[in-house]
């Protein structure tokens, strides 16, 4: 294993969620050497966050139905720490680029370090392969009255419940698309909210149109089944085809209005019905987190639900030779999912660094890549689902800020459209700021994209966006100084094993 | 025949310039159709910083029409709205040492004869000015006349200022430029149709070199890259348009090496802007670290106060540039009818209202109302 970072790994990891976890322990147990860079002090990325030590949870597999995996995966990272995988926590990854210097086939990953990303030197780790694992990030659709407090988003309250067992309020709406949502109601509820409704924007009436592909999937159903038992036993309704369209409340959250949508997501007249609740978890499904691919050039494909994801093949290479992906990045598609990518990920990786592409070609790579396509079927059957309709901007009035950062309303991205010639994302961002503040377009890209698309069908806008995290200039400044070495991170025992 | 398609003249880029373009000619009565491929500012527009700049320009060709040019975004901002964020905030050019201070004051007298204002600011005051500005410099040359723009929202109002004579279509490619018999123009082709009008003007910045060929003439634009690096949002701790004496050296520069000067600024939204690298290595968009650093470098090295300050991103655009960096404006002797207004490279926003100006008065006299022969279009011909 490489010792000072000037070294070379066989295998740079980007994210050590699901996907990111599997390839590593994968990979090492097929004898290479990884390094394994996360933002997060914790390894298991999004699914299997856990409470903080400290916190003295007792049973955090409580807030899981798939806990079992994620444990097996952390022995096994474990048993190969020592050996194979160097794990980088707390490095927030920025860039990375491709070493011009003696190695053509070599990639620098470029991290800063501390908490907030202001550590003070940069560290770079130096890679013959890169497997990018970043996971995907909650999509939000903007409605009146959505920056008050008591507003949070349905994946922010799940995490908020995973890692500190705190409730976003006492009665809680939960909204949105997407089958998150159901699992978010069940942990509200399980752990001692009231949840006076769960309202799904999407009919479920798109599953039933794909019956084969549901019935070859029968652990989806069942984790649907358990969530939805689990919501009947703690009495909570499920309005499907209606959304939230307003908040009500002065300082914060205190009720909220939802509406009937018809089948393009529209809001129909006179069907506004209050619900008091005194906080709304709402979201509209998850967007692959794809910078660091993009800026490299990474062909991306427009996704089933609207999003953009990675453009991958039947082994998860991206189109950037020495760069493969799993996970969210390329697709929504869950935990299970993330764990056979990244393990055919590393098989890939491995039969390349060795120069073996038979490696690639065995009984155990066929039935990994069967299931793979299976769940990637599903995922698509759900992408579609809850494929946002075009109809969802009629609920916001000219007066509703749309980036909350930068205080851009809707009518002024409307303008920007109609009367200044913004045809995409990118230019009505030039136009009027939207997306260019803190989030940087995370919370806002996806509503920006719609309304400046001039109707029909929404591009996705895979915008390159270079700076994955943002980085101070003393730090950038201090680039060509010699590295510093990275610091692994040491397993801690407390640490979900 | 009149039709939807037909106009008095075609401007082909919806970028800075050929929004200038279409906004002199609409203002001087005429109709026109503005066809881009993509949105507007869409191009190198939406990559620019915004500086209308003198300080940096040696007397000659490109300084007087940078004068004329601010003048008229002078008069721009006064009729257009307020949000294309027009700000007369001034340039400051540093020196570090004394040698650096002798050649920028040799550089500015000569610029006075050329109408250029100049101060010079001892090394004591200049805190006066910009109070974050690191300690031990030589002093510097304070220049009132530069400004600044937002050059996307410049380019968008440009358009909607026509007075109703400008046609704005949008997506539509030009692959063709057509001509009647006599080699003279007829109109354009585009992925979607034709579009008639007896002139053409080739207002496609980087991409000008392929819209001449398009129209059947060589003309050698090439794309110069440049970073520019955002800051988060900050008071204002940068006042004027903050730079180092050496930018001026790379500006003029004709080196493919990467040069790095940056000039800092802030802007009224508050993040500080850095740029920007000057480099020709085609239309590669890959990030560079080591532009970044030097950009990085070069800017807490003026304003140490930065040090700690996040940079939120960084983009890259590519400067439209001519072998003698001067830009091409006016008629094509080759093809009647055709004209060019693009290859502005780092100066195309400062410069967009005088080339629109020239352009308009062209097409409405038949002649340029000052020396044009630097920007001659043809002027890179082989001589037979
Ligand atoms: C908020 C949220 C809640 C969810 N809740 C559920 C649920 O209840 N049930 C369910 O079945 N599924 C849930 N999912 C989906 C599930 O988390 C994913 O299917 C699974 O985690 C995918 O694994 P992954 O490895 O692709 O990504 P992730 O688990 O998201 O891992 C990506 C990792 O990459 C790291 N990373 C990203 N960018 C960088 C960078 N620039 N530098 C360094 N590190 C970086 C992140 O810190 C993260 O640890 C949820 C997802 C989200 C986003
Ligand atoms: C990093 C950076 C910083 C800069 N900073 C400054 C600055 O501070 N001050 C300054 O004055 N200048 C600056 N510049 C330079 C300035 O941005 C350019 O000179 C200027 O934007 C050029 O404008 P344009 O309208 O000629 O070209 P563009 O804005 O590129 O417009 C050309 C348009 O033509 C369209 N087009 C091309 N081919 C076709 C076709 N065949 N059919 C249809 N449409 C077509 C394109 O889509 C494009 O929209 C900077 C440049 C960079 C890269």
């Amino acid at each position: 294993m490489p010792s000072s970072a000037s070294d070379l790994y066989d295998v740079a990891i980007v994210g050590a969620g699901s996907a990111g976890l599997s390839g590593a322990v994968t990979a090492a147990e097929l004898g290479l050497s990884v390094a394994l860079l996360d933002t997060s002090a914790q390894v298991g990325g999004q699914f299997y966050r856990h409470p903080e030590p400290a916190l003295g949870a007792v049973r955090p597999e409580a807030l899981h139905h798939d806990w079992s995996a994620f444990r097996s995966l952390h022995r096994r990272l474990e048993s190969v720490e020592s050996s194979g995988v160097t794990r980088l926590a707390g490095h927030h990854v920025w860039a990375v680029t491709r070493d011009d210097a003696d190695n053509a086939d070599a990639w620098t990953v470029h991290a800063v370090t501390g908490a907030d990303g202001d550590g003070e030197r940069p560290v770079r780790v130096r890679a013959r392969a890169l497997l990018l694992a970043t996971g995907a990030y909650e999509r939000q659709l903007p409605f009146p009255g959505w920056t008050l407090p008591g507003v949070v988003g349905a994946g922010g309250a799940q995490a908020m419940l995973k890692s500190g067992l705190v409730l976003p309020g006492r009665r809680v709406v939960v909204a949105g698309s997407g089958p998150l949502l159901l699992a978010v109601a069940s942990s509200l509820a399980h752990a001692g909210a009231r949840v006076p409704a769960v309202v799904e924007a999407s009919g479920y009436l798109g599953y039933a149109r794909h019956m084969r592909t549901l019935a070859a999937n029968p652990h989806k159903l069942a984790e649907a089944a358990v969530h939805g038992a689990a919501l009947l036993r703690h009495g909570v309704r499920v309005r499907t085809r209606s959304a939230v369209t307003a908040v009500h409340g002065r300082d914060r959250v205190e009720a909220v209005t939802v509406s009937r949508l018809d089948r393009d997501w529209r809001p129909v007249a006179g069907t506004g019905r209050r619900v008091e609740c005194d906080a709304l978890a709402v979201g509209f499904g998850l967007a692959p987190q794809i910078e660091l691919a993009t800026a490299l050039g990474c062909a991306t494909r427009p996704a089933k639900d609207g999003t953009s994801a990675l453009a991958l093949d039947a082994l998860q290479r991206t189109s950037v030779p020495g760069v493969w992906a799993a996970g969210e990045t390329g697709g929504v598609g869950g935990a299970q999912l993330a764990i056979a990518e990244g393990e055919l990920a590393a098989i890939s990786i491995a039969a390349r660094l060795s120069g073996r592409p038979a490696a690639t070609a065995g009984g155990h790579v066929r039935s990994l890549r069967r299931r793979r396509d299976r769940m990637r079927a599903f995922a698509d059957v759900m992408a579609a689902a809850h494929r946002p309709g075009p109809g969802w901007t009629r609920w916001l009035d000219d007066d509703t800020d749309v980036c909350r950062c930068e205080e851009v309303t809707a009518g002024r991205i409307r303008e920007a459209v109609t009367d200044l010639g913004a045809r995409d994302a990118r230019t009505v961002k030039l136009l009027t700021r939207a997306g260019m503040g803190w989030c940087q377009g995370r919370m806002c890209g996806a509503a920006v994209a719609c309304l400046a698309a001039t109707g029909g069908d929404v591009p996705p806008s895979a915008e390159r966006r270079p700076l994955a995290v943002p980085v101070t200039l003393a730090a950038l400044a201090s680039l060509a100084e010699p590295n510093t070495t990275p610091e692994p991170t040491g397993s801690d025992s407390t640490d979900g094993g | 025949m009149l039709t939807r398609n037909t106009s008095d003249v075609i401007v082909v880029g919806a970028g800075v310039v050929g929004a200038a373009c279409a906004y002199y000619a609409a203002r001087a009565g005429l109709t026109v159709t503005v066809l881009d491929r993509g949105p507007v500012a869409g191009g190198t527009t939406g990559a620019g910083e915004g500086n209308l700049l003198v300080s940096d320009k040696e007397p000659g060709p490109e300084l007087e029409l940078a004068l004329l040019s601010l003048e008229l975004w002078r008069e721009l901002a006064d009729g257009l709205p307020d949000r294309i964020e027009y700000e007369p905030k001034g340039g400051l050019v540093i020196a570090s040492d004394q040698a650096g201070l002798a050649a920028l004051r040799d550089f500015a007298t000569r610029q006075g004869g050329a109408g250029v204002t100049a101060h010079e600011i001892p090394a004591d005051r200049l805190h006066d000015l910009e109070p974050h500005l690191t300690s031990g410099l030589a002093g510097g040359f304070h220049y009132p006349q530069d400004a600044q723009v937002m050059p996307a929202l410049a380019a968008a109002h440009l358009l909607r200022s026509g007075g109703g004579r400008i046609r704005p279509h949008l997506g539509e490619e030009v692959t063709e430029v057509i001509t009647g018999a006599s080699g003279e123009v007829r109109g354009v082709r585009t992925v979607n149709g034709e579009f008639h009008a007896p002139y053409v003007v080739n207002a496609a910045g980087t991409w000008g070199g392929e819209l001449a060929r398009r129209a059947g003439v060589e003309l050698p634009v090439l794309p110069r890259r440049g970073f520019v690096l955002v800051t988060e949002p900050l008071p204002r701790v940068v006042r004027h348009k903050v730079y180092a004496a050496d930018y001026i050296a790379d500006v003029a520069s004709g080196s493919a090496a990467l040069q790095t000067s940056p000039v800092v600024e802030g802007t009224p939204a508050g993040p500080v802007l850095i740029g920007a690298s000057r480099e020709r290595v085609g239309f590669d968009r890959t990030l560079s670290t080591e532009a970044l650093r030097r950009l990085a470098a070069g800017a807490t090295a003026l304003f140490p106060v930065l040090a700690g300050v996040r940079v939120m991103r960084t983009y890259a655009g590519f400067r439209p540039y001519l072998p003698d960096h001067l830009p091409a404006i006016g008629p094509d002797p080759r093809v009647p009818g055709l004209l060019h207004a693009c290859g502005h490279e780092g100066a195309g926003i400062g410069l967009a209202p005088a080339t629109g100006l020239l352009i308009a008065r062209w097409l409405i006299h038949g002649q340029l109302p000052m020396n044009t022969e630097p920007f001659r279009p043809e002027r890179f011909d082989p001589v037979p």
